[in-house]
C-alpha cells in the first residue's frame, strides 16, 4: 500500500485497463478521473457497478473508452448522458448491456473466486439475446428450473472516492459497501479520499465494520473535494447547477468541448 | 399534469399497494414513492417503505446488492417499473428504440428490471403521459416480459398500468380497463392507446383522495418527501 499523488494514482491506470466505477451516488474520484481526462487514457473499459453517470460521460465524451458493461448509462435527474448518446449513435463505443443483480452477482463470483454466479428472473427478457456469453442450464438440484448463469466479473482496477484514509491504508466507506466488493473482485484498488486520520480505522468496531482494510488497496492518494461536482454522501451534496449546465451545454459536441475543458481546468 | 391530477395518481398508488408489508421504488419515480408513503400512512405502522437514494429512507446496509439480494428472498411485495415503451402484453422496454431489428435510440438501460420484474409479486407498471407512441401494440425490445416464460421460476408481474388518464388491471396475460380518472372517456383512452384493452362492463371513475387522505399526503408524506424530492414535495403546495 503507498500514499501516492493523484496524478501518481492515476498513472497506475494503464490504457486499454478494465475499470470498475461506481455510479455517481457512491463515491466517484473526479480528480482521477480529471487525470484520465488530461493523459489522456485510451481504450478504457468501464464497469458500471451497477450503473454509470457524469464519469463514464465525460471519458467517453473525450474519446478514453473503447467498452462499457453496464445496466445504465445517464445523469439521473439531469436526464440521459449527452456524449454517450453522441458515441452510441455513431457506432463509436461498444456497449455490454447488462442489469444490476447481474453485475453484482459477478463481482461477487469474482469474491469468491468461483467462474460464475446463478441469478433468478432476466429468462424471457430480450437482454439474454445480447449477452452470447450467458448460459442458461437446468438446475442441477431440481426439475425442470432453467436457471442464469453470469460469468465472474474481474475488473483490472476498481477506482472511488472514500471520506476517510488511516495512515495504514484502510479506507472507511460507511454503508457504501458495493465500494467493498469492488475492492475485492478487482485485480487493484485505486482509492482518493477526502481526508486522512491518524487514528486506526480498524482498532474501533464501529468504524471497521464500515472499512477495507488495506489487504486490498493498493494505493491510496488525498484529494479534499475530490467527489466534486457528484458529490460525496455525507460529506457534501452534488453540484446540481454544473450538473445541469453539464447536460444541457453537452448537447452539442462543441459544448461538450468546452464544459470538459472547464472541467479538467479546475 | 395538474396539482389535483397529481394527488389523485398518488392516492391510486397507495390503493394498489394495500396489504403490502414492504414496498421498495426505484429511482427518479416522485409519485410512486409519494403514493407509498401515503399507504405506509394509512397502514398504521404494518408496512415498509424503501426508497431507493434516500439516505432516511433506505434501511439497506449492505451495498447496492441488498435490494436485489432482499427481493430474491421474497422480502419486497411491491415494486414499480415505467419505460420507453409498455405494451398490451403487459412487456416492459427501458433500453431503446428499434427500427426492423436496428437500434436507433437508446435510452438509459435496463437497470434492474430484468430481475425485478420476476421476483417481485406485484409489479405496478406507471408512466407519467398517456401516449400510443408509448403505449404501443408491441415493444420494440423486451427489457422486462409481461408474463411467462413458461417453465420459468417466475415470484409474480404487473398487477395493473397506471397513467394520468386511467388505470388498467393486467388479467391474463392483457389489460383491462377498471377505471377512468375525472375528465377523460373511453373514446379518449381508445385514441391515445396504442394497444388493444379489455373492458368488463363500464369502467369505473377513479375516486379522488379522500379529506383525511389529502391532508396525510401535504402532511407527513411531503415532509417525508422532502429528503429526496425537494422540488416535487414543494410543488404539492398547501
Amino acid at each position: 500500500m503507498s500514499f501516492l499523488a493523484v496524478e501518481e494514482l492515476v498513472a497506475r491506470i494503464p490504457d486499454g485497463a478494465f475499470v470498475a466505477l461506481p455510479p455517481d451516488y457512491s463515491g466517484c474520484a473526479m480528480a482521477a478521473v480529471r487525470g484520465l481526462l488530461w493523459r489522456p487514457a485510451r481504450g478504457l473499459r468501464l464497469l458500471g457497478v451497477p450503473q454509470l453517470g457524469l464519469q463514464a460521460d465525460l471519458l467517453i465524451g473525450a474519446g478514453c473508452v473503447a467498452e462499457i458493461e453496464t445496466a445504465a448509462l445517464s445523469l439521473g435527474e439531469h436526464g440521459l448522458a449527452p456524449a454517450f448518446g453522441r458515441a452510441w449513435e455513431e457506432g463509436a463505443i461498444a456497449v455490454r448491456e447488462s442489469t444490476c443483480p447481474a453485475i453484482h452477482a459477478g463481482l461477487q463470483a469474482a469474491e469468491k473466486g468461483v467462474p460464475f454466479m446463478p441469478l433468478r428472473g432476466v429468462l424471457g427478457s430480450d437482454l439474454l439475446g445480447l449477452r452470447p456469453d450467458w448460459k442458461v442450464i437446468d438446475n442441477p438440484f431440481a426439475e425442470k428450473d432453467p436457471i442464469l448463469l453470469v460469468p465472474a466479473i474481474r475488473p483490472d482496477v476498481a477506482l472511488f472516492h472514500a471520506p476517510l484514509a488511516d495512515r495504514a491504508g484502510n479506507v472507511w466507506i460507511g454503508v457504501r459497501r458495493e465500494l467493498l466488493t469492488m475492492a475485492h473482485a478487482a485485480r487493484r484498488c485505486l482509492v482518493t479520499v477526502e481526508a486522512v486520520t491518524e487514528e486506526d480505522l480498524l482498532a474501533d468496531d464501529r468504524t471497521a465494520a464500515g472499512t477495507i482494510p488495506a489487504l486490498y488497496v493498493e494505493a491510496v492518494a488525498e484529494a479534499p473535494g475530490g467527489g466534486w461536482p457528484v458529490g460525496l454522501q455525507g460529506a457534501y451534496p452534488a453540484d446540481d447547477a454544473w450538473l445541469a449546465r453539464y447536460a444541457r451545454e453537452a448537447r452539442t459536441e462543441a459544448g461538450f468541448t468546452a464544459m470538459l475543458a472547464e472541467f479538467v481546468a479546475r | 399534469m395538474t396539482r389535483e391530477e397529481v394527488l389523485l395518481l398518488i392516492a391510486e398508488v397507495a390503493r394498489l399497494l394495500e396489504g403490502c408489508r414492504h414496498v421498495a421504488v426505484g429511482a427518479l419515480s416522485p409519485i410512486p414513492a409519494a403514493g407509498a408513503l401515503l399507504a405506509r400512512e394509512l397502514a398504521d405502522g404494518a408496512m415498509r417503505v424503501s426508497i431507493l437514494g434516500s439516505r432516511r429512507h433506505s434501511p439497506f446496509t449492505d451495498g447496492g446488492r441488498e435490494l436485489f439480494d432482499c427481493a430474491a428472498q421474497g422480502r419486497i411485495d411491491a415494486f414499480f417499473l415505467s419505460g420507453v415503451q409498455i405494451d398490451g402484453a403487459g412487456n416492459v422496454n427501458l433500453l431503446g428504440l428499434r427500427r426492423e431489428g436496428r437500434p436507433i435510440r437508446r435510452f438509459a438501460g435496463n437497470f434492474g428490471a430484468p430481475y425485478l420484474a420476476f421476483l417481485v409479486p406485484r409489479l405496478i407498471l406507471f408512466r407519467t403521459d398517456h401516449d400510443p407512441r408509448s403505449l404501443v401494440e408491441r415493444v420494440d425490445f423486451v427489457t422486462a416480459p409481461g408474463s411467462g416464460p413458461p417453465g420459468v421460476w417466475r415470484r409474480g408481474g404487473p398487477v395493473a398500468l397506471l397513467t394520468p388518464c386511467c388505470r388498467f388491471a393486467f388479467r391474463d396475460g392483457r389489460f383491462l380497463l377498471e377505471s377512468l380518472h375525472p375528465g377523460h372517456d373511453l373514446e379518449e383512452i381508445r385514441a391515445r392507446t396504442g394497444f388493444a384493452f379489455a373492458l368488463a362492463g363500464e369502467p369505473a371513475v377513479t375516486p379522488p383522495p379522500p379529506e383525511d387522505w389529502r391532508a396525510r399526503i401535504l402532511g407527513p408524506v411531503r415532509e417525508a418527501l422532502a429528503e429526496v424530492y425537494p422540488a416535487f414535495a414543494a410543488g404539492l403546495g398547501g
